[in-house]
């Protein structure tokens, strides 16, 4: 049954954040790394919306830019439909990257000003060579319909567009190269409600009709809620807790995961006891040692400082967490 | 019943003149807060949102100008005033806290030197007293260490530290009323939760009204006492926030509320609007939503609907509820 899109396994990404030589040479300073991804592993399957949250600094970002490789890991591997990405070259990897694609967050920013639409569509089209001649515009057209929008739009420039046309557009290049999975990194959270529920509508619709897997970055808990199967939940590069999208809203397992919907704004009013939030995101550079969570956590215990907990199965996942070895949280 | 709420918009109407004719940005819209109440505005980008928070505090951008109506600070006009007494006004009887605490802390001054100023601006007291006091209102807004932090820079503070140094700031003149702009837009939700408690709790106990300003439906939820909703810089809608989150009226706000994900109920599809707000250089005749209204009718596309009441505090521009009004009288 398991058919497993992409692997990621021991991902972890450093930057060097130090100070010029010289400097470090005149004040006797240590070289510095920023850890953003510490050691993640998931699995995403055919057809299914996985999504990862957290709050800014947590990385998820790093981990999409390393996933359609943007960015080279520092350590572990990711394996795309069974074969190693970033150990091919040349045509094989071509090959490969045609089958992803990304979707980015600012669409006044992903798009080239200076090109027509039909130009910033056709050019996957023709790169991998999917089509040739008078029928890349009729690809073009076709696409731009697919996308809810005119055929008579490929003339236009970006400008032309409002935010949310934009990322119809950024759509429908993502699936010019007919890929099988697209990364989509805060699609829609540079637009207003309205317009993220055209676009959320329209990525449902596109799944259901070309077999597509998404894997879903956000920060916003009710998006991730909405579109995704399996949510991870990122706190400081690491991933704390994987479950699927149902156990994680009613059954939190990570004291984390509990604080992040907490802190959602409730629209229904149910007048619910939240508990207050503590605290702020930890610099990377510094990462609490053992959980980084342990400053934040309402249940920290003396080995919480120590030790960094390993992931443990859970009922439709796992979580990082030294609570749970012995029982589950109260 | 005959004192003033605190503040009053009576037909406000803001204009940009531009080469190619006049832009309307805010058309005729009216509301009250009163004391001790958090009003909520809301409305997608481009309705208009910040223009009325500007407006009312004296620092529409131009060519920007109010070209109508009137703005009433406890009975008294202040839309008209110069700008010397107008400034008097603001920060000492209006505070602000704008959506990027960055921009409206001055990078170059300490924390303490931008709060000392702000009192002694506007309070009478020497400098030992003004510090007393700001170092107090840090603390207040849960700044750990307030009486050592107040001498650090705004760049030693992170960005929701930062948001809590602009309320401090903006609570300094123990103003009568707070608007606040996007306060929580830059800021991670579990951040998010605190500045919104943070904001709420304080104001409540110096008694001061607030008018908040965001496009989050969640933050209004949990804040506002009522919501007032803005379409292409007309009010759709007014009331308390329960009634109109729960039992939306305006065509608008209901599509607004089904496009809104939540946490707790999970259909395949959101409700969508279909279409976009019109631009200001083409908002249609009538209604300004008659083109994305599914209820449309001949008359929303020639006259445009005022707000017409609904029971005792709400009010809708809608043409659907005086039918109904009228219906009930006749039959």
């Amino acid at each position: 049954m398991a058919d497993t899109v992409l692997q990621v396994a021991g991902l972890t990404r450093y930057f060097d954040v130090s100070k010029p030589w010289l400097n470090r040479v005149l004040e006797r300073e240590e070289r510095q790394f920023l850890t953003a991804v510490d050691d993640a592993s998931f699995e995403i399957e055919r057809g299914e919306t996985f999504a990862l949250v957290g709050e800014s600094g947590s990385g998820k970002s790093t981990i999409a830019k390393m996933i359609v490789g943007l960015l080279a890991p520092s350590r572990g591997t990711i394996a795309f439909d069974g074969e190693p990405m970033h150990i091919q070259q040349g045509a094989a990897m071509r090959n490969l990257r045609r089958r992803f694609q990304m979707i980015f967050q600012d669409p006044f920013a992903s798009l080239n000003p200076r090109w027509r639409v039909g130009e910033i569509i056709a050019e996957p089209i023709r790169t991998f060579g999917i089509a040739s001649g008078a029928e890349v515009e009729r690809e073009v057209a076709r696409l731009l319909e697919v996308v809810g929008l005119s055929a008579t739009d490929a003339g236009k420039f970006p400008h032309e567009f409002s935010g949310g046309q934009r990322q119809r557009i950024a759509i429908a290049r993502a699936l010019s190269s007919k890929p099988e999975f697209i990364v989509c990194d805060e699609p829609t959270s540079a637009l207003d409600v309205s317009v993220q529920a055209q676009i959320l509508n329209l990525m449902r619709d596109l799944q259901d009709e070309f077999g597509l897997t998404y894997l879903l970055i956000s920060h916003d808990l009710s998006v991730v809620r909405h579109m995704a199967n399996r949510i991870g939940v990122l706190y400081l590069g690491r991933l704390v807790e994987i479950a699927d999208s149902k156990r994680l809203f009613t059954d939190p397992q990570h004291p984390y995961t509990r604080m992040l919907l907490d802190a959602v704004p409730d629209l229904a009013l149910s007048g619910r006891r939240r508990t207050p939030v503590t605290g702020e995101i930890p610099n990377p550079i510094n990462p609490p040692s053992g959980c980084a969570f342990h400053p934040r956590c309402p249940h920290v215990m003396e080995r919480c400082k120590r030790e960094i907990p390993l992931s443990r199965p859970t009922a439709t996942g796992t979580a990082a967490c030294h609570l749970l070895e012995d029982a589950p949280v109260a | 019943m005959t004192t003033p709420p605190l503040l009053s918009v009576r037909d406000l109407v803001v204009e940009f003149p531009t080469r190619r004719g006049t832009l309307r940005a805010i058309d005729k819209v009216s509301f009250d807060i009163a004391e001790g109440e958090v009003l909520g505005m809301v409305g997608e980008s481009g309705a208009g949102k910040s223009l009325i928070g500007a407006a009312i505090i004296g620092l529409l951008e131009p060519p920007g100008r109010i070209a109508g109506g009137e703005i009433l600070l406890r009975g008294e006009r202040i839309d008209s005033l110069a700008a010397e007494p107008m400034r008097r006004i603001r920060g000492k009887r209006i505070g602000m806290v704008f959506q990027d605490p960055l921009t409206s802390l001055n990078p170059l001054y300490t924390v303490a030197e931008q709060l000392i100023e702000t009192i002694r601006t506007h309070i009478d007291c020497n400098d030992r007293e003004a510090r007393e006091r700001a170092v107090a209102l840090l603390d207040r807004v849960g700044i750990p260490a307030a009486a050592r932090r107040i001498n650090d820079y705004p760049h030693h503070f992170s960005g929701g530290m930062r948001q809590r140094v602009v309320i401090a700031l903006a609570l300094a003149a123990e103003p009568e009323l707070v608007i606040a702009d996007e306060p929580t837009t830059a800021l991670d939700v579990s951040v998010q939760a605190q500045i919104i408690d943070v904001l709420k709790e304080i104001c409540a106990e110096r008694g001061a009204s607030v008018m908040l300003i965001t496009h989050d439906m969640g933050v209004i939820a949990e804040t506002a006492d009522r919501v007032a909703v803005l379409y292409a810089g007309r009010l759709a809608e007014i009331g308390p926030v329960r009634d109109v989150i729960q039992h939306a009226e305006h065509p608008y706000t209901q599509g607004l509320m089904g496009s809104i994900p939540t946490l707790t109920q999970t259909s395949s599809r959101l409700v969508q609007i279909p279409g976009s707000m019109p631009r200001l250089d083409a908002i249609p005749q009538g209604c300004a939503f008659n083109p994305r209204c599914p209820h449309a009718m001949e008359r929303c596309r020639r006259d445009r609907p005022g707000l017409l009441p609904r029971g005792a505090d709400r009010e809708v521009a809608c043409w659907l509820y005086e039918a109904a009004e009228e219906e009930v009288r006749h039959g």
